[in-house]
């Protein structure tokens, strides 16, 4: 089942009165104790599709076609109280700086106790108890203790614990994590995605990993949706997306990806850069930088199944029917 | 041997403690030596907080370094006095992870590259123009972004600047201090390629700092690994990374993302973050999230000696299963 399903979405942005489309047509689907993760650069529309999930869009922002749904329930056009509701206690949230999602004035402890007694209703007695337990579970040493200690007596990780058990705090159905681990150093970032993934396992939450790091992507997701100027390009399962990626843009992604455990002799670079939401081309948005570019690359392509199962899929010209060989290069 | 880290160290004091802070002192860099050669580019990488990036500060003596020697082309440049280092600077130049705080938001592309020269009196008239037209082509900027401002390019641009400023002063060395890890991938190959290129056409050295180390094993032929002040490991780029012998060199590896599905990441990776340099472990520094630890890690600082091709701080590093792969 899934826990949440986008469907056929659109979020406009208005600037200057015109209304530019920052996501176009994004369909995506996450299972019950699956991770879906979506990469993409800067300005590729990742974090903007996660605001739209959480009906956090900016004032200028808005979604104007296409639906989300979160367990079964319509939420794009819910009302911010309604939403606030969701929000506490059926998506959890951890986001790339956990200093901004934690209140500096308040203990560590309160603020993970104050969830549970907003949207579950427990006493202060039994959200304090419960919220020791969390911090156990994200294995914060001596949890108990650390109740009381603020945000800043933590470190980055510890920080970032905090803020995940905020997040679980109300068993959520989905956890939407955007980049979760960028702040931290390396072996902080491994305990943090591990602690994750348990996480939602034993909670059977869908995980929506927003990332920048395909390194992340391939040891933590699932499944991979690729994004690029506000598109969904590619969606794959991991193993076929580094396997087979069928995108120029996925492709140009993977090869420009220096490799620890490996010797290259040069990377692949792709010139240019994403442009701008107000300079976006009509069609492919990657057209300026493809090396497969074409005439029909003007008209947005269509998104398709290529490979052998139903849940690889691309949008881009070279794999649709009558579509050049160009893609086998 | 263009440049010489000799037993470098350099102290900061740092005042903590409520509501009676005390001054103590923090070691950032304790007994650092490494050597770069003609064309060479070293790779230093670590966490945060293990000193990497002082150590590069120390060496263009932007910080006061305590005790040790920096000799680049035969002269001892910790002691010279400013005005006769002014004279090496533009062979020794610097580029940072932020271009764009090392550039004037009110001055044009082109005269924060011809003040550099003038500063240096590289060239003087007309030549300036051609040697900032110059160096923007060999960063791959079009002429016309010597009249723009810096707010106008986007941060791979700007990083370019940052190194057509290096360039016009035709340095022997460059040391770069994360000089990609702001930028997005396909941005970061471009980076990564012109200076491949300049370091292969212009024989450029390079200290390169970065914690990502799939950047540092695609760029340099040797690096060194640092935790809290010290390096622990040293030696040929590939060999550290395909046979790590330190244990903490090993969790780096073992920890460094793989862009890899088919490779499953090894399953038990320690818990434990870096102590607080203000106060470091006794012994050998890495001992309280070592798995290999004995009485002697406890006790005794290990020295940094000839393992194999490499070097180790180590009591055990002979001794030690080798590391999964």
């Amino acid at each position: 089942m899934s826990v949440l399903s986008v469907d056929n979405l659109r979020t406009s942005l208005v600037i200057g009165g015109v209304e530019y489309h920052a996501l176009r047509e994004i369909s995506l689907s996450v299972a019950e104790g699956e991770t879906l993760a979506v990469v993409g650069e800067s300005g590729c529309g990742k974090s903007m599709l996660a605001m739209s999930v959480m009906g956090l869009l900016p004032s200028v922002a808005a979604i104007t076609m296409g639906h989300v749904t979160l367990d079964a329930v319509q939420i794009e056009a819910a009302s911010e109280s309604v939403m606030e509701h969701i929000r506490g206690a059926k998506i959890g949230m951890v986001f790339q700086e956990p200093m901004t999602a934690l209140n500096p004035v308040l203990t560590v402890g309160e603020q993970i106790a104050e969830p549970l007694r907003d949207h579950l209703g427990l006493s202060k007695r039994e959200a304090r108890k419960a919220a020791v337990a969390l911090m156990e579970k994200v294995r914060i040493p001596a949890a108990a203790t650390r109740y009381n200690s603020y945000p800043h007596e933590f470190s980055g990780g510890m920080r970032q614990r905090v803020v995940i058990a905020l997040a679980i705090a109300c068993r959520p159905r989905l956890l939407i994590a955007d980049e979760p681990t960028t702040a931290l150093d390396v072996t902080v970032q491994r305990q943090i995605l591990d602690l994750l993934d348990m996480l939602r396992t034993e909670g059977k939450m869908g995980m929506l990993l927003i990332t920048h790091n395909l390194g992340t992507v391939a040891g933590h997701a699932d499944r991979v949706a690729v994004m690029y100027g506000g598109d969904l390009v590619e969606s794959a399962t991991v193993k076929e997306l580094f396997r087979s990626p069928a995108h120029p843009y996925s492709r140009a992604l993977l090869a420009s990806l220096p490799r620890v455990d490996r010797d290259l002799s040069e990377l692949a670079s792709i010139p240019g850069r994403v442009p701008a939401l107000i300079n976006m081309p009509e069609g492919c948005r990657f057209i300026d930088r493809c090396p497969h570019a074409m005439e029909r690359c003007h008209t947005m392509p269509p998104s398709v199944a290529v490979g052998e199962s139903q849940a690889h899929s691309v949008r881009c010209w070279l794999h649709v029917q009558g579509g050049e060989d160009a893609a086998e290069g | 041997m263009l440049l010489k880290v000799e037993e470098l160290r350099v102290s900061f004091s740092v005042r903590t403690g409520w509501p009676f802070p005390e001054t103590h002192e923090l070691r950032a860099v304790d007994g650092v030596s490494f050597d770069v050669r003609e064309g060479e580019s070293f790779g230093i990488v670590g966490e945060s907080g293990c000193g990497k990036s002082t150590v590069a500060r120390a060496i263009l003596r932007l910080v006061d370094s305590k005790s040790g020697r920096v000799v680049f082309s035969g002269i001892d440049i910790t002691s010279i006095p400013a005005r006769h280092l002014r004279r090496l600077r533009p062979r020794l130049q610097m580029i940072f992870q932020d271009p764009a705080a090392s550039l004037s938001p009110r001055m044009r592309i082109g005269d924060a590259l011809a003040e550099a020269i003038r500063v240096h009196a590289i060239a003087s008239g007309p030549d300036i123009d051609a040697l900032v037209r110059n160096a923007l082509a060999e960063v791959g900027l079009p002429p016309e972004s010597a009249n723009r401002f810096p707010h106008e390019f986007s941060g791979g641009q700007k990083q370019r600047i940052g190194i057509a400023r290096a360039l016009v002063l035709s340095p022997s060395v460059i040391i770069a201090d994360e000089p990609v890890s702001a930028l997005d991938v396909s941005v970061q190959a471009q980076i990564l390629n012109l200076m491949a290129r300049l370091k292969k056409e212009r024989n450029i050295a390079f200290v390169f700092i970065s914690h990502d180390l799939g950047v540092v094993r695609h760029f340099c032929e040797r690096t060194a690994v640092m935790y809290l002040g010290q390096i622990i490991e040293t030696g040929s780029t590939r060999n550290l990374f395909d046979a790590p012998k330190h244990p903490y060199t090993r969790l780096l590896r073992s920890v460094s993302p793989v862009p890899d599905p088919e490779k499953p990441a090894h399953l038990d990776v320690e818990e434990g973050e870096p102590p607080s340099p203000l106060n470091p472990p006794s012994g050998c520094r890495f001992h309280p999230r070592c798995r290999f630890v004995t009485d002697i890690c406890r006790s005794e600082t290990p020295d940094l000696r000839p393992v194999g091709a490499g070097f180790v701080a180590c009591h055990h590093a002979e001794a030690l299963p080798p590391a999964e792969s």
